[in-house]
């Protein structure tokens, strides 16, 4: 797909790695929280499962159906919030959530593979794919469960 | 009021892609990838030709007015240009008198003008209204709001796994106790073409009425409310916006004396016969249920609109549709990973097609066919209860028009096989 620029700011090479082999896909842990995130408009569905010991996520698993992009923001959020603790983790949220925004990476460390996720703000029906892992993250750790749907409504 | 006798024919042109095309100057245009437009998203709306947009430029540039209330010229010629949109309506579609043609927003507003004027005002609790499982959201709601508020039932033809309808379970669920049969001619899913003529037979029988969601059958095959079903049907909804005519301007039509013991939907100017402080009278169908300004340069286009299918001749659409269908239903079936949904043969279904792509999302797919310039529709079409028969969140649907080439078709057909090339389909 080399003649469309437009396509290689969506689908970088990480992306589709983390589509193809998603981490933390489906194992099996202990959590102390979790949550569903979907987006009915397009079917993405996900789960977040995590496992905190003293406010670090030791463990954390992600599952469900979606789109590329939904899956590989999924399994690239997992792998940034591992060994974090929950503060570094919302503020990983709130820094993708800016980047969905102003299509800029921010500057900090663990983002490289999420970084490739900052041309999905040229995509507006896209961002909410991309952001639905992060959502439900938050939700997760907010009050230990729930979830969250970012439905609008559709034709 | 116009009458169907004072209308102007309409001449019959040969059908001439080439020519039809030219009447689209948007095909011409790119999209942001650089790409050549290839529209296939016309079941969700379809673009309008020249004739269609001029028609509502001459309305608002030489003859607006406010219509029904004034007696300068420019409000007297407002009336007659929007009464005489009203009769070709009436034409399109076969019925009796212009009368029974009431303008609404879209098929969902008539829809939901049925539920409250007609049914809250007939059913009684118990009554069953039958809809079927293939069925727009917008046919469904309605009548689930029913249900809460008056206590009707809500029965289900059910489908079966080739999209098409039980309709050996319908003769059974359809009972004494059915007061109202609301299905589709065409399911914009699957594009299965539903056979009336068994559901009507079985409604008439039992006494029931019978209202048609044709917001996929009259853009698309002739429509004629006198024999559709072979029986005829009561109510007919349908939208402009699918057919050629701007957005916003959609239309009920119901037999006369049905319209005449319905309640109206909404009150207000232009629906009335004498107000006073305490009541008020209703002015006659179809005045009664257009409360309100109507949008009549919307209507007015439409009546441009139907002017141009009925130049091209509805079979000839029908036909050319066919063609375009048969032809995809068999390029697409070559595609390495394409799942089809829906019945395999053009001839029980209309230009639309539902597929899948072995391991790659719709929301992708439709992603990727963009920088092609290849325009398609992906998620749930509004039909949740077909996507949860079929067990898929979503599905990628193609749907073709009166412009649709089989070039474009082909464009779709290499754009889904470069799809899989880019997400490593196997098979
Ligand atoms: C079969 C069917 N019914 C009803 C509708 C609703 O039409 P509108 O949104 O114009 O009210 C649609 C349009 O998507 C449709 O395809």
């Amino acid at each position: 797909m080399a003649e469309s620029g437009l396509m290689e700011d969506l689908y970088r090479e990480i992306i589709l790695d983390h589509y193809r082999q998603p981490r933390n896909h489906g194992t099996a842990i202990e959590p102390t929280c979790s949550a569903d995130g979907a987006n009915p408009l397009c079917g993405d569905q996900v789960r977040v499962d995590v496992a905190l010991v003293d406010g670090v996520v030791e463990a954390i698993s992600f599952s469900g159906q979606g789109c590329s992009i939904s899956q590989a923001s999924a399994s690239m959020m997992t792998e940034y919030v591992k060994g974090r603790d929950t503060a570094a983790a919302l503020q990983g949220d709130e820094a993708f959530q800016q980047m969905m925004l102003t299509g800029e990476a921010p500057d900090i460390d663990g983002f490289d593979d999420i970084a490739a996720l900052a041309g999905v703000a040229k995509f507006p029906a896209r961002v909410k794919c991309a952001s639905l892992a992060w959502k439900t993250l938050a939700q997760a750790l907010a009050d230990g469960g729930g979830s969250v749907t970012t439905d609008d409504g559709s034709r | 009021m116009t009458s169907l006798a004072d209308l102007p024919a309409v001449e019959r042109l040969p059908y001439d892609i080439a020519r039809i095309r030219r009447d689209f100057p948007i095909l011409k245009r790119e999209v942001s990838s650089g790409a050549r437009l290839v529209y296939l998203d016309n079941a969700a709306t379809s673009q309008r030709p020249v004739q269609v947009l001029a028609e509502i430029t001459r309305f608002y540039r030489d003859h607006n007015a406010n219509i029904h209330r004034g007696v300068h010229t420019l409000s007297v010629e407002a009336t007659e240009l929007y009464e005489q949109a009203r009769a070709k309506v009436a034409r399109f579609i076969g019925a009796a008198d212009p009368r029974e043609i009431i303008f609404t927003h879209n098929t969902t507003e008539s829809i939901n003008l049925v539920a409250h004027g007609w049914a809250r005002k007939h059913l009684q609790p118990g009554d069953e209204v039958v809809i079927s499982e293939i069925e727009h959201h917008s046919n469904i709601v309605p009548w689930q709001m029913l249900r809460d508020e008056r206590g009707i039932t809500l029965k289900y033809i059910p489908m079966l796994p080739d999209g098409t309808l039980d309709l050996d379970a319908a003769r059974s669920i359809i009972t004494d106790r059915t007061r109202l049969v609301s299905i589709t001619a065409m399911s914009n899913a699957l594009g299965t073409i539903v056979p009336l003529d068994v559901i009507v037979a079985r409604a008439r029988a039992v006494g029931a009425l019978v209202l048609v969601d044709g917001a996929q059958s009259v853009p698309h095959m002739p429509v004629d409310v006198q024999t559709l079903g072979s029986l005829g049907v009561d109510f007919l909804a349908f939208s402009g916006h699918k057919m050629l005519a701007p957005f916003g301007i959609g239309i009920l039509w119901g037999r006369l004396p049905v319209l005449e013991s319905m309640d109206p939907f909404m009150g207000g100017g232009d629906m009335i016969l004498t107000v006073s402080m305490e009541r008020s009278t209703w002015a006659d169908v179809p005045a009664k249920f257009e409360a309100g300004t109507p949008n009549v340069g919307d209507a007015i286009a439409l009546g441009a609109a139907v002017d141009y299918l009925s130049a091209l001749g509805m079979d000839a659409v029908r036909r050319h549709e066919r063609e375009i269908t048969d032809y995809a239903l068999r390029r697409l079936a070559d595609v390495p990973g394409v799942t089809i949904f829906g019945v395999p043969d053009a001839e029980r279904r209309g230009g639309v097609i539902s597929f899948e792509l072995d391991g790659v999302h719709p929301h992708d797919i439709g992603q990727v066919l963009d920088t092609k310039g290849v325009a398609i529709r992906t998620g749930h079409h509004c039909a949740q209860p077909v996507m949860l028969a079929l067990n898929v969140p979503a599905t990628a649907r193609a749907s073709f028009y009166i412009y649709n080439t089989t070039d474009e078709v082909d464009a779709l057909a290499s754009g889904l096989e470069e799809v899989g090339r880019f997400f490593g389909v196997r098979k």
